[in-house]
């Protein structure tokens, strides 16, 4: 021990300039992750003016909430926030409970064929139409431009059922006997001990498809062409493209010769552009610390599982 | 007692067995419906590949065309240039991605040697932040920083070093470097939880022996820490080959534009413009059905070799 100690102390040159390294490094590589967040948020609460010169680096300044205000009158925005919320709520509800029954009832030894059924859907992991035969599947179901294409197609999904299965088959099988001794039915054994005794997994579950499905622009891009049918990522992405003809249309205090405050205020492409950005980033921020655990523990149990 | 009370069960079991097999059965039909639907059903959109397929009319009234366009591909001049064009940049972006994959286990055993805990739960908070936003976010970032009127330009401008604005994201210049650098700082993060879960998994007795035998910190990482993560890395790598002509959509096609649209279509993205915004709807599909077998075969041959080495499948 005491020689490990001497050991350690020999070494401390080496060491300190490693360590010394290190947290700069990890620093600035957190700082590159975080920067681009703060440096949004900065500039949409600061005058629009300096902001869409490029002032705005570090610190924010001439404070104002005009361009969150100025949000509220953005044609589409409206719609595609409820889009976006809903497509969020109701797909991860039915994904969730769908994984939960599916993985649960895949631990039903006495179902039909069960081990075949359990292939037939693990089994489309591996493999994918392509881009063209989806669209064409979607349109011959009439599902293009409808709210549904955002949900009923991601309902089942795989992954999660075999993160389930594997979580209700460590349970002890005397639980469920147990019931049905007591005379419970599937539903009430699946409702009354399977759906309280899996939250963590369903929890990881829930926590992954809500980010997946606020984030995904790809089903806006390929199945909807109606503007009311959009969702907040593929609304960003329009913005982004049309920043400079945006300021146009929302209101603006208007006037030939504006005043200093009303430059400040006055909508820019930045400045819409920033906002939004930072209204569809918010809810991760948001949920993001305090879930961070289920988001660890997911891909652990994934990698497990492979 | 116990033994008339399982008689019991298993009289009451023995008497419904028949129609619960049944019953559950019938319960998940309605899901297996939807796999169906959407997994299985789409593939019968393969034959529009073998039609000369114009969208408002119907299948019927489209001409056959047989192996035309899978001919075409492989014959037709511009067509031939153009796909190895798209190849080139598929297994320029794969292999990227997988030489730097060794990143996140570089990150993870350097994080490890950070004993300051609040600091490593921060970095590993914020480190891990942009794998959880879009890829649309992303490339709002990547233009508020890097766009001719974005922070980097104008700090630039500012010191004096430019006058024009460098074209970052409007050029075509180092295209897959520029892809990769998004990639990584969207992905290192996360990438490393996995292997900073491996080594919380490693043996602290295995640390203590070896510095009893004298290694030094240096030594402990490369002949303990390191090796321990292989295992992961391996599964890690068989995934990465297996999906090596699936870049994805999501990020090139947030980014593409018409100064680096030569460099950045990927297949996938190849896919997309020639089949939904650009004419041929079947041509598309012959290239997305080729991709899809070749992937499917990539697979294969990846769980076998893993079957070999290792003795457990990747699937």
């Amino acid at each position: 021990m005491s020689q490990m100690k001497t050991k350690k102390k020999k070494l401390t040159a080496t060491d300190k300039t490693f360590n010394v390294l290190n947290y700069v490094l990890f620093g600035i590589f957190t700082l590159i992750c975080i920067y681009p967040f703060y440096y949004m948020v900065i500039n949409t609460i600061s005058a629009n003016d300096l902001s869409a010169a490029g002032s705005i680096n570090f610190l924010p300044s001439g404070l104002h909430m005009g361009n969150y205000k100025a949000l509220l009158e953005l044609k589409g925005l409206g719609s595609a926030a409820l889009v976006s919320i809903g497509k969020t709520v109701i797909g991860t509800v039915l994904t969730v409970l769908s994984s939960a029954f599916l993985g649960f009832m895949f631990t039903q030894e006495k179902m039909w064929k069960r081990k075949f059924w359990y292939r037939f859907v693990i089994i489309t992991m591996y493999f994918n139409a392509g881009l063209i035969p989806m669209f064409i599947t979607m349109k011959n179901l009439h599902l293009t431009n409808t709210f549904w294409v955002y949900v009923i197609p991601t309902i089942v999904q795989p992954f999660n059922i075999i993160l389930v299965k594997t979580y209700v088959e460590s349970l002890p099988k005397a639980l469920q006997e147990a019931a049905e001794i007591d005379g419970a039915g599937i539903f009430r054994v699946f409702y009354k001990i399977v759906l309280p005794t899996c939250t963590p997994i369903l929890a990881t579950v829930a926590i992954f498809s809500a980010v997946n499905q606020w984030n995904s622009y790809q089903d806006t891009l390929i199945y909807i062409t109606e503007q009311k049918l959009y969702s907040l990522q593929y609304l960003l992405y329009t913005y982004i493209n049309q920043a400079s003809s945006l300021a146009a249309m929302v209101k603006n205090t208007g006037g030939a010769a504006l005043s200093t405050a009303a430059l400040a205020t006055q909508q820019t492409g930045t400045s819409i552009r920033m906002t939004v950005s930072v209204i569809v980033v918010l809810p991760i921020l948001c949920i993001y610390p305090m879930f961070q655990r289920f988001f660890v523990k997911g891909i652990m149990i994934g990698s497990v599982k492979g | 007692m116990k033994k008339s009370k399982t008689a019991v069960k298993r009289k009451v079991v023995g008497k419904t067995k028949d129609t619960r097999g049944i019953k559950y059965f019938l319960w998940i039909l309605p899901f297996l419906v939807l796999v169906f639907l959407f997994s299985y059903f789409p593939l019968h959109g393969w034959i529009y590949s073998f039609f000369d397929y114009k969208p408002p009319r119907s299948l019927s009234n489209c001409e056959f065309v047989g192996l035309q366009w899978f001919k075409m591909l492989f014959t037709n001049e511009t067509q031939v240039s153009q796909l190895i064009q798209v190849m080139k940049n598929t297994f320029a972006m794969s292999i990227l991605g997988i030489v730097t994959s060794i990143l996140p286990v570089g990150f993870a055993i350097f994080l490890n040697e950070i004993k300051c805990k609040w600091f490593k739960t921060f970095v590993q908070t914020f480190t891990t932040l942009p794998n959880f936003i879009s890829w649309v976010l992303v490339y709002s970032v990547a233009f508020s920083l890097f766009s001719s009127t974005g922070m980097v330009n104008g700090l630039l401008e500012n010191m004096g070093i430019i006058t024009e604005p460098i074209k970052f994201l409007d050029s075509d210049s180092h295209t897959y470097l520029w892809m990769l650098l998004w990639n990584t700082w969207k992905g290192l993060g996360w990438g490393a939880i996995m292997y900073l879960a491996s080594i919380a998994g490693i043996d602290q007795e295995q640390y203590e022996a070896a510095s009893i035998d004298g290694a030094n910190r240096f030594q402990l990482m490369r002949h303990i820490t390191l090796p321990a993560l292989m295992p992961t890395f391996f599964i890690m790598l068989m995934l990465a080959i297996s999906n090596f002509l699936n870049n994805g959509l999501d990020q090139y096609f947030v980014f593409q534009n018409s100064f680096n649209k030569e460099h950045i279509q990927v297949l996938d993205l190849y896919v997309y413009n020639i089949g939904m915004t650009g004419s041929s709807y079947s041509l598309a599909t012959a290239i997305s059905m080729l991709k899809s077998i070749v992937s499917v075969a990539l697979l294969t041959v990846v769980n076998v070799v893993s079957k070999k080495t290792r003795g457990e499948s990747i699937v």
